[in-house]
């Protein structure tokens, strides 16, 4: 048997199909087609939770994703372990593994519901005024005494996995004409219409099995059939067509710009033993041409005191209990509340067995055709009368009655003793998706709810979601939502055919805020939000403090802030606001609906997005090279770079000094692969050139290459190369590593938009090159064997020189240039041909005693002859003049991408911020990158820097350290002293020329 | 994510394969020395920045790399035209009607 409070027969469960689960440790047997919080009630278990900030004990409140009490963690194994979920949408399997969350040592023996008997030490705005304790102890003490220990023991929710998880998750788009959220009435009969117009549809329901209320519905008759049968010729109608996608367990969770939507679909979740190719969830991104939003109406808790024991339930909940999953909520039954929905549930639990001990209306005089039913049926029918609190440690076993007078007040009728209270204030549309697709929402003050009024997105709402309430109406509306949708994404909706509903029950009613009880301003607390804790006295106090805006108050008290987002408190809290302020509800204002709908993991969200595939690396083709041989590698952007290659012993500075002497003494060889390249090609390609950088290349000779700034339009740095030229109309264009797609984009961009007369093309051959650094004294000496059809001679092949020849056999570009201040060459090869071209290179290497280096040495080396780097000694503020770099540009240019910027008023200021070399007093101090400078040891406080250091390194080939810097003035302050403030004191610097090594530049003409 | 029509494929891609490129029918110079600062400071960074309609830059960088304009509305992100960079300016009042229903 599946639990003594299983009903002998009907619902949607298999009772044949007995799953054993576990809940704390209890072992439990529930039954096929039950959520954890059905097979709980099954077994008698409502004492599934504690509260967040008191630990009060907690029942389930509701059956569906709006549940805010029966949080709990599911455990799979190891790494599968998923905190927080809601029991009421958490499907049965063999095996199942539940823990309580919020509590210690027990469920049943919690230590921090001592936090209620502190709850005057948590009231409205807590988490602000607790930064406020009295000034004599310190701003800190109360926080870090009191206050911050308390939150630590009592706050949190379920804890976070600590392995990672093991699962993955799949993600796609789909397109479709028509999106239908929800698969109750509405939806099936909106995705019903729109299939039959012959458009591709995608109905997708948060739940295991489609039907939506009517899975719990029992008395209607829908064309002459139950509901349940009629819901599964619907389905299968549906399911029959190619051009339907059906997705259960799949919950839109987000309405974003232009009809994109997002749906999390629960894959292998309720799975005993899931198919472990399979994803656990997958992430829909779906077009939707237009959108039927179904999503239903969500009911509201009522506000009395103590309403939050184990065993006080949604009367809706219950009904959907007993008759969808045939769990009874208990023996002995009380209902209270201000809807026609309290009638319905207390029919369907007599029918059971159930005793009724009363219905207890709020309504003074309702008017429903389910009371003469209740009173038949032998039920006491209390018009007018209310709870005014309720008793029961950790279970409910009696409730205080109270009778509503006129003037608004309550008087206390005694007990009555009862195992669960059934409570209805009504339904709330579920607006959230309408909301988010920033659809306006309207007050009906008829049916006292916010409904879907004007959008921008394609988007209709039917169903109880837009107010309507008889079954019948439901399915007129939903069948005219998807023939609308069909029609709007262009598609002919075919003739409807009536669809009759007889016996169908008609409720009605409902109400907003408190309900009057007599010990108005005792400690007793009425919750309005219960998973964040707040009751109607924190929103009486936020208002008395002063609060108005609902969205003040929100966060204020954290009213609807808690994961459930406010889905059964938010109406209730506006109706005590709109009480309180004596101001009509609409007029409260309504907070702002946000993504996504439930919590979603973010597995989900990541999809496959992870490891490996959440960056992706680029490689160079000498990179596994530089593996084999024991690099360290560093990233540059998305490149893996080899930052230096350490021998046994060595740490980074040995190594760097190390690498960098062998360049200046020997040969080295650097792969510098990653450097952007493109390809400038066209008759119009040097008159493309001259235009966007700074330097002439008209008069750039065939075989020459020239070092090239490039600005932005505002005048500043924003990437340099090598440009050198193959031919009339070709051009070899090489960037910084980081700046390839950025210049080739801008470079595009002016090509396209600003010079489309010029016949010019641009390729990005970045990675069609392998580049191949040979520096130093030796590097024509080890070069010049592996070189064809190229004389590297000193007066054929000077300084600046660019040929095409062999290298090794295979064709390549040999440019002669030199990143480090001495001889060097770069050879350009087909990237397939990169690493045998280096190994060949590199014996070559050896035989002079060379080395391979890393960009730490690089940097070292052209920091020494002030080389600068884009992007280190550049941030965007810097100009050519600030760089020094006058000389690069072309005096007779008329114009180039930058250049009227240059003659602004700013641009020239003396006192700019220019490039400096510093070397310190103590030559074995090297100085911090991004130290400030100032001309005092000692500052006075906001007195404003001099500027910066950009580069700082030791230098080996010099004996002591240098550094490259931005300072104000800096050129006219060449032998001053300033300083560069440290937390140790203030380090002493003279400023210097920015070139280091060689100033005369004699190392190159070797 | 939005799907965007690139007047040059006559497709609808979607908004990851393109990237934004700010204020259309903004012209450099045809003779920057002539242009005095304020003009060029103008021409730099003044922009309408609407909250409405906006003739706006993308580039179909991952397909066809070409550059066009776009007609979008700020409030709703509803792209309502597309057409290729150098044909004129559409009237924005025209779509604002259909932008604001
Ligand atoms: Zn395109």
């Amino acid at each position: 048997m599946s639990g003594p409070f299983r009903t002998p027969s009907g619902g949607r469960i298999d009772r044949a199909a007995p799953l054993s689960f576990t809940f704390d440790g209890a072992r439990y047997v529930g039954v096929a087609g039950d959520t954890l919080a059905s097979a709980l009630l099954a077994n008698g278990v409502h004492l599934v939770g504690r509260s967040i900030k008191y630990h009060r004990p907690r029942g389930i409140l509701s059956a569906g994703a709006e549940e805010p009490n029966a949080l709990v963690t599911v455990i799979r194994d190891g790494g599968r372990v998923t905190p927080n979920l809601r029991a009421t949408q958490i499907e049965l399997y063999d095996g199942l593994v539940t823990v309580s969350q919020n509590r210690w040592p027990s469920l049943h023996h919690d230590v921090g519901a001592i936090a209620g008997c502190f709850s005057p030490l948590f009231p409205a705005g807590f988490y602000y005024k607790t930064f406020m304790g009295p000034r004599w102890l310190g701003s800190n003490w109360a926080w870090t005494r009191v206050y911050e220990p308390l939150i630590r023991r009592a706050a949190g929710l379920g804890r976070a996995p600590t392995s990672p998880d093991p699962d993955h998750y799949a993600s796609r788009y789909a397109h479709c004409d028509v999106l239908v959220v929800g698969s109750g009435p509405a939806g099936l009969c909106a995705a019903l219409a729109a299939a039959q117009a012959g458009g591709r549809v995608i109905l997708c329901d948060e739940q295991s099995e489609m039907g939506g209320s009517l899975l719990s519905e029992t008395t209607a008759i829908v064309d002459g059939k139950s509901a349940l049968d009629w819901i599964a010729d619907k389905i299968d109608l549906l399911s029959s067509q190619d051009r339907v996608t059906l997705l259960p367990r799949t919950q839109a969770f987000g309405y974003f710009h232009d009809n994109f939507i997002a749906l999390a679909e629960r894959v292998t979740d309720h799975l005993a033993n899931p198919d472990p190719a399979s994803p656990r969830e997958r992430l829909w991104q779906v077009f939707a041409k237009q959108v039927v939003l179904a999503t239903g109406a969500i009911e509201r808790p009522l506000m009395f005191p103590d309403n939050d024991r184990p065993g006080i339930m949604l009367a809706g909940a219950a009904h959907t209990y007993l008759e969808r999953y045939g769990a009874k909520p208990g023996h002995r039954a009380a209902l209270v509340g201000s809807h026609d929905t309290i009638y319905r549930a207390a029919l369907a639990l007599a029918r059971q067995d159930v005793v009724i001990a009363g219905i207890f209306d709020n309504r003074s005089h309702p008017d429903s055709d389910l009371i003469p039913l209740a009173r038949e049926a032998g039920i006491t029918v209390t018009t007018g009368a209310t709870i005014i609190g309720t008793s029961g440690r950790l279970r409910l076993s009696k409730v205080r009655l109270g009778v509503l007078s006129d003037d608004g007040s309550a008087r206390d009728a005694g007990d009555l003793a009862c195992d669960h209270l059934l409570m209805s204030g009504g339904w709330t549309p579920s607006v959230h998706l309408f909301s988010q697709s920033r659809g306006k929402l309207a007050w009906h003050p008829d049916k006292q709810a916010f409904l879907p009024a004007r959008s921008h997105a394609r988007v209709w709402s039917a169903g109880t979601c837009a107010g309507d309430n008889e079954l019948s109406e439901v399915i007129e509306n939903g069948f005219a939502a998807g023939e609308n949708a069909a029609r709007a994404a262009g598609l002919m909706a075919r003739p409807r055919v009536a669809v009759a509903v007889e016996n169908a029950q008609t409720l009605n009613g409902g109400s907003l805020g408190e309900l009057p009880h007599p010990n108005r301003h005792s400690r007793k607390m009425a919750f309005v939000d219960f998973q964040n804790d707040v009751t109607s006295e924190d929103l009486k106090l936020a208002v008395r403090e002063g609060f108005q805006s609902i969205e003040h108050v929100k966060r204020y008290t954290t009213t609807g802030m808690a994961t459930d987002q406010g889905k059964t408190s938010n109406m209730n809290a506006l109706g005590i606001m709109s009480s309180q302020l004596n101001i009509p509800l609409p007029d409260v204002g309504l907070t702002t609906f946000r993504a996504p709908y439930t919590p979603v993991t973010f597995g989900t969200l990541a999809a496959h997005s992870r490891g490996d595939l959440f960056d992706p690396i680029r490689r160079t083709p000498i990179d596994s090279w530089a593996q084999d041989n024991g690099a360290v590698f560093e990233d540059a952007g998305p490149w893996k770079r080899a930052r230096y290659f350490p021998k046994a012993g060595e740490d980074m500075h040995a190594a760097v000094r190390r690498e960098c002497r062998i360049v200046r003494s020997a040969v080295g060889v650097l792969d510098a692969s990653t450097f952007g390249k493109i390809e400038v090609v066209g008759p119009d390609a040097s008159e493309f050139l001259k235009r966007l950088y700074v330097n002439d290349f008209r008069n750039l000779e065939i075989g020459q290459c020239r070092y090239g700034v490039l600005l932005n339009e505002a005048g500043f740095v924003i990437d340099d190369g090598v440009i050198g030229r193959l031919a009339e109309s070709t051009f070899h264009v090489t960037t910084t590593t980081g700046g390839a797609a950025r210049v080739l984009h801008l470079m595009e961009d002016y090509l396209q938009t600003e010079f489309p007369d010029l016949a010019c093309w641009l390729t990005s051959t970045t990675e069609h090159w392998a580049v191949i650094a040979v520096q130093g004294p030796k590097s024509r000496d080890a070069l010049a064997p592996l070189v064809e059809g190229i004389d590297l001679g000193k007066a054929s092949f000077p300084h600046m020189s660019l040929a095409e020849g062999k290298v090794a056999g295979v064709p390549a570009r040999v440019f002669r240039v030199s990143f480090t201040g001495e001889l060097g060459f770069e050879v350009n090869v087909p990237a397939d041909y990169g690493r045998s071209v280096w190994e060949l290179i590199w014996q070559e290497v050896c035989l002079y005693d060379g080395c391979a280096y890393g960009t730490e040495a690089m940097h070292v080396l052209r920091a020494e002859k002030g080389f600068v780097i884009v992007g280190q000694e550049t941030d965007g503020t810097v100009t050519v003049g600030d760089l020094g770099f006058g000389w690069a540009v072309g005096k007779q240019k008329q114009d180039f991408v930058g250049k009227r910027s240059l003659s602004r008023s700013d641009m020239i200021k003396a006192d700019r911020h220019q490039l400096v070399g510093l070397q310190t007093v103590d030559p074995k101090i090297v100085l911090e990158e991004g130290a400030q400078i100032t001309i005092e040891s000692s500052s006075t406080a906001g007195a404003a820097a001099l500027g910066h250091v950009t580069s700082s390194y030791w230098s080996d080939a010099l004996g002591r350290s240098i550094a490259l810097a931005l300072v104000s003035g800096g050129r006219k302050r060449r032998g001053e002293r300033l300083h560069v403030p440290m937390p140790g004191g203030a380090i002493e610097v003279v400023v210097t020329a920015p070139v280091f090594y060689d100033p005369k530049g004699e190392r190159l003409g070797g | 994510m939005l799907l965007i029509r690139c007047p040059h494929c006559e497709m609808e891609r979607p908004e990851i394969e393109f990237r934004y490129a700010g204020e259309a029918h903004i012209v450099r110079p045809p003779d920057p020395a002539a242009v005095s600062d304020e003009a060029w400071a103008d021409y730099l960074y003044m922009r309408a920045n609407p909250k409405g309609l906006h003739a706006e830059r993308w580039r179909h960088i991952h397909g066809c790399g070409r550059f066009f304009n776009a007609v979008r509305h700020t409030v709703t992100d509803k792209i309502l035209k597309t057409y290729k960079a150098g044909e004129p300016k559409p009237d924005l009042g025209a779509f604002a009607t259909s932008a604001d229903r």
